[in-house]
């Protein structure tokens, strides 16, 4: 019974709590630019609002465009059920592995970029390309990262690190922070955020995310918004779970788990600011640049590598 | 029921079957329907009694001898299959039968062009010739073998003798072979020479009597010759000319199953004859593959001809096979068998996989080449309202490229990895770096596989068409569907199954001598559970299926409880106001332009622009300007060249000894005889 309403929480967290992560680092931008901001809730009543209007699409679209955003959104939930939120005693061996959770959210990256391509307009093109380049080279960087912490716990399975990594001595506090360093570079092109793409603008020259789902409108559109937000909040997870797992429920219990949902979110908080302080402190980068910041995420994490073996 | 099925008369059975097959499409090669009936016939027959008894000898405890033996050694023919030996027949066989059940289909574009019969006798003896490369047990007998195979696949390749190109790309794939073979015949040579049998299983008794430096000249020179078959950088240049020359289903074989060929020898002399190899060879062959693999990648996204694409994904793939190869070489090495097993089958899973899906991937190029009539991606477009199963199926194919979970690619990439890791966690300091850059290369390797399918499906299948050709594409035929419908299921099988597959592949590692006893890395649970190294990784393969299935059901689930009744309107893009043609869509170059530009210092792009003014005085209004994207080949340039000129440069000094005189050349004759008493004595 106990485990039945820990999964429950487990898979209909994140995807209940995305949407705000997203309103709230919006708000804070907002607050940047001396704005009032909507609402932290907005984007709840944005996807609402989409879910109940009809729908276009091109003639020239095919059944891939149709589903792909259920592919798109299905991969986010498939992660977000693999991933150790609040509780690092919820073992799941079955699909929690690292390289499971970089390849399943790729089918996401994979059947968006084929969407983006799929109408033949002159922008989902390019996005797709931009898209691919950028996941291609940030697949190292997240592949490494997340290995410093599999070898410093001896094991790539996600709640196991989780479950470990707090008790590692302070000596491996520097690999830790170099591969969070790394990770968090990715963490910031995989969600489509400064300086690689801006989420909020529709301008030709810097879409890559919004170039491709350019097309889209109604519930797929709402479908895709929710499971970017989703995958936004799921490299937040990563980083908050498995690089400062301070505070998630160790064993069963009401009041521990209460409080590593307290923990969850507070640390969630204060990722958002973050990446919100990021995007209002500095500018996007030009495409060809973005290698090289790539290039020292990667390197980064093999340093931290390096350190530990 | 297993011995019946494992006697000698059903493995010269398979065989008869496909002489039989050869024989009697030349001998109706009057009749272009006849022929091509036969040869597909007999090839399909031949390859399903080949799965039996691959099956039936995998299963079985002991190898299998056959012996035909005559007072000449030349003529004597040895068998031996173990399971080793099963495993690589029963790849061929399974991709056969789909290849030929696909070409029965295929070949009929070729009617009254080419001669069907020769085709049929060549695709029979091709297959037969693979057969008897991995089950001969004699080197005579192995090289008669190699070379059938040889140049069965050489006549496959110039099948379509009009094109220019494919006769230039056949005459490579023959030198090319042919330098293999000459490394291969001088490795197997040295064995000879110091083992004292032509026998493989006697040499594998007498493999005491091999001093340690002939044994790293011969991993040299039977790296080289098998490498070339394999089409290991930097010995692959004939693998993107040769493959796309041939017909598709010929493509799909040797892509997927003849340089697989190499890699079955490479385990056979690394693993088996000569085994307590020194480091250095599994180092020297996980830096091949970590090359390979990503030169190879990059390669096919700088392409645009679809047959090339994926004849390079091949060295790709070829190259995360050698990591698994390299990596169990190693393992093998400092005597950590267990992992060394965990890396090997993670190399032989790949290569049953890449065997599968690009042998799909081969077939869906060939049904959409068969349709448009061109192979560059550039001039297709919009192809899955036209072929909507073709694009189904290579879709299938692409994902297991990519290495998308739950598709068979990403398991085998999974178990490579975790190969790696172990290297990475137990070696020592130099030894670590190496696995290290492999993974990393690994990593960028996946990642730009996955930006290449989308470039190859994307542009291919979606959109609008980008020419003429394209709107009159129909869906293909029947048998071309099965063919490809068959492997594409199998795709997805293989993923779902891993956990029982690794119960075969333990069996198979269990006859190979660097192996014998060991404890399994890789243990299987009941519930399909895949942990490897005591629970440093686990995975299921079921468990993943049902986790996206469920997870897309949530999501359409979703969309029916919250947007009930909301309309779907068919409008067209959004065109900025111009007309929407096919000048808007991205092309094949401007997709991979990107990463092209980022890799230049490996890709070495060259970019010539050039304008045409209507009037040559005033230039203000240009009538037609020209873009010339080029990307020029390192190796051929650095590698091939220099090693041409110094060919070129000795022979102009041999011609010297060429006078013309005939007293002169009985000279050199006597000379020759006299060196060769000298050396007999």
């Amino acid at each position: 019974m106990e485990n039945i309403i820990n999964w429950t929480i487990q898979i209909l967290l994140l995807p209940a709590l995305s949407p705000l992560c997203v309103g709230i680092i919006r708000k804070i931008k907002a607050r940047f630019q001396n704005r009032q901001g909507a609402s932290v809730f907005q984007p709840y009543n944005d996807l609402w609002k989409l879910f109940h209007k009809d729908e276009v699409i091109s003639s020239d679209a095919s059944w891939i465009f149709r589903f792909a955003p259920f592919a798109i959104f299905g991969a986010t939930l498939a992660v977000s059920a693999s991933l150790p939120i609040f509780a690092s005693f919820l073992s799941n061996n079955f699909t929690s592995d690292i390289l499971a959770v970089i390849y399943i959210l790729a089918i996401g990256t994979f059947f968006l970029a084929l969407a983006g391509l799929d109408v033949g307009g002159a922008f989902g093109g390019f996005g797709s390309s931009r898209e691919m380049t950028v996941s291609a080279l940030a697949e190292g960087g997240l592949l490494f990262s997340l290995l410093v912490l599999s070898f410093m716990s001896g094991t790539t399975n996600l709640f196991s690190i989780s479950g470990t990594i707090d008790s590692l001595p302070l000596a491996s506090l520097l690999p830790v922070v170099l591969a969070f360093l790394g990770f968090f570079i990715v963490l910031l092109a995989e969600t489509a955020r400064f300086p690689f793409d801006n989420p909020s603008t529709h301008l030709e020259l810097t879409m890559i995310h919004e170039a491709m789902i350019i097309e889209y409108s109604g519930k797929r559109l709402a479908l895709i918004e929710w499971a970017s937000a989703n995958k936004l909040l799921i490299f937040i997870t990563l980083g908050s779970s498995l690089f400062f797992p301070i505070g998630i429920a160790h064993s069963m219990g009401v009041i521990a788990i209460a409080a590593a949902i307290l923990f969850y979110l507070l640390k969630v908080l204060v990722f958002c600011v973050a990446v919100a302080i990021i995007e209002s402190g500095i500018a996007k980068l030009r495409l060809f640049r973005l290698p090289d910041l790539l290039l020292f995420s990667f390197i980064l994490s093999v340093i931290a590598l390096g350190l530990i073996i | 029921m297993q011995e019946l099925i494992l006697s000698q008369t059903v493995f010269f059975a398979v065989l008869a079957l496909f002489g039989l097959g050869a024989i009697s499409s030349l001998f109706f090669r009057k009749d272009d329907k006849l022929a091509n009936l036969a040869g597909s016939f007999f090839a399909i027959l031949g390859s399903l009694l080949g799965i039996v008894y691959a099956v039936a000898a995998l299963y079985s405890d002991t190898s299998i001898f056959y012996e035909m033996k005559s007072s000449f050694p030349l003529l004597s023919y040895n068998f031996n299959i173990d399971r080793l030996a099963a495993f690589f027949i029963f790849i061929i066989s399974l991709i056969s039968l789909f290849c030929s059940i696909y070409g029965a289909g295929y070949i009929k574009h070729f009617y009254g062009k080419y001669n069907i019969g020769t085709l049929g006798f060549f695709y029979n003896l091709f297959i037969a010739g693979m057969l008897l490369v991995v089950s001969s047990s004699n080197i005579l007998f192995f090289l008669i073998a190699w070379e059938i195979m040889s140049l069965a696949s050489y006549f496959l390749v110039i099948y379509e003798r009009d094109k220019q190109e494919n006769i230039k790309a056949g005459f490579l794939y023959f030198v090319m072979t042919h330098i293999g073979t000459a490394f291969i015949i001088l490795a197997l040579l040295l064995l000879y020479k110091f083992a004292g049998s032509f026998d493989f299983l006697a040499i594998k008794e007498a493999v005491g009597s091999i001093p340690p430096l002939a044994k790293d000249a011969i991993f040299i020179l039977a790296f080289i010759g098998f490498g070339t078959k394999a089409g290991i950088i930097p010995m692959h240049i004939w693998l993107p000319a040769a493959h796309p020359a041939a017909p598709s289903h010929v493509s799909a074989l040797m892509s997927g199953v003849m340089i697989k060929t190499g890699i079955y020898m490479m385990i056979r002399i690394f693993f088996d004859i000569l085994p307590n190899a020194p480091v250095w060879w599994g180092t020297v062959i996980l830096i091949c593959g970590a090359t390979s693999a990503l030169l190879g990648v990059l390669y096919a996204l700088t392409e645009h001809d679809i047959k090339r694409l994926l004849a390079y994904h091949s060295i790709e793939n070829i190259g995360i096979i050698l990591l698994g190869l390299g990596s169990a070489l190693v393992f093998a090495a400092l005597n950590m068998k267990s992992f060394a097993a965990l890396a090997l089958i993670a190399s032989l899973f790949h290569i049953l996989n890449h065997a599968v899906f690009k042998s799909l991937l081969f077939l869906g190029a060939g049904s959409v080449i068969s349709k448009t009539h061109t192979r560059n991606i550039e001039e297709y477009g919009g192809l899955i309202k036209h072929m909507p199963q073709t694009a189904l199926f290579f879709l299938a194919g692409s994902m297991a490229i990519s290495a998308l979970p739950p598709f068979n690619g990403f398991f085998s990439e999974w178990l490579t990895f975790q190969a790696l890791f172990e290297g990475i966690k137990s070696m020592s300091s130099f030894y670590r770096w190496i696995f290290v850059f492999s993974a990393g290369s690994l990593v960028l390797t996946s990642g730009l596989a996955l930006a290449c399918f989308v470039k190859a499906f994307g542009l291919t299948f979606l959109a609008r068409p980008r020419s003429e050709a394209v709107k009159h594409a129909k869906e293909s035929s029947f048998s071309l569907r099965l063919g490809m419908a068959t492997l594409a299921v199998l795709c997805l099988l293989l993923g779902l199954l891993s956990g029982f597959l690794f119960a075969i592949f333990n069996k198979i590692l269990q006859g190979i001598k660097s192996f014998g006893d060991y404890d399994p890395a890789l243990v299987v649970s009941q519930n399909h559970l895949i942990s490897v190294n005591g629970g440093f990784s686990s995975i299921s393969a079921p468990a993943i299926f049902a986790v996206l299935i469920l997870a897309g059901i949530a999501a359409f689930a979703i969309i029916r409880l919250i947007s009930k009744d909301q309309k779907v309107k068919i409008g067209a893009t959004w065109d900025c106001g111009t007309n929407l043609g096919p000048r808007m869509e991205i092309t094949s170059t401007g997709f991979s332009r990107t990463i092209i530009m980022i890799f230049k210092g490996i890709l070495k792009p060259s970019k010539q622009a050039g304008i045409e003014y209507s009037d040559a005085n005033m230039r203000y209004f240009p009538k037609s300007r020209t873009m010339v994207f080029e990307i020029s080949d390192v190796y051929k340039k650095y590698f091939y060249k220099p090693l041409y000129s110094f060919v070129f440069k000795i022979s102009a000094r041999v011609k010297k000894i060429q006078s013309g005189n005939v007293n002169a050349y009985v000279l050199y004759i006597f000379m020759a005889l006299i060196l060769l008493l000298f050396f007999a004595v």
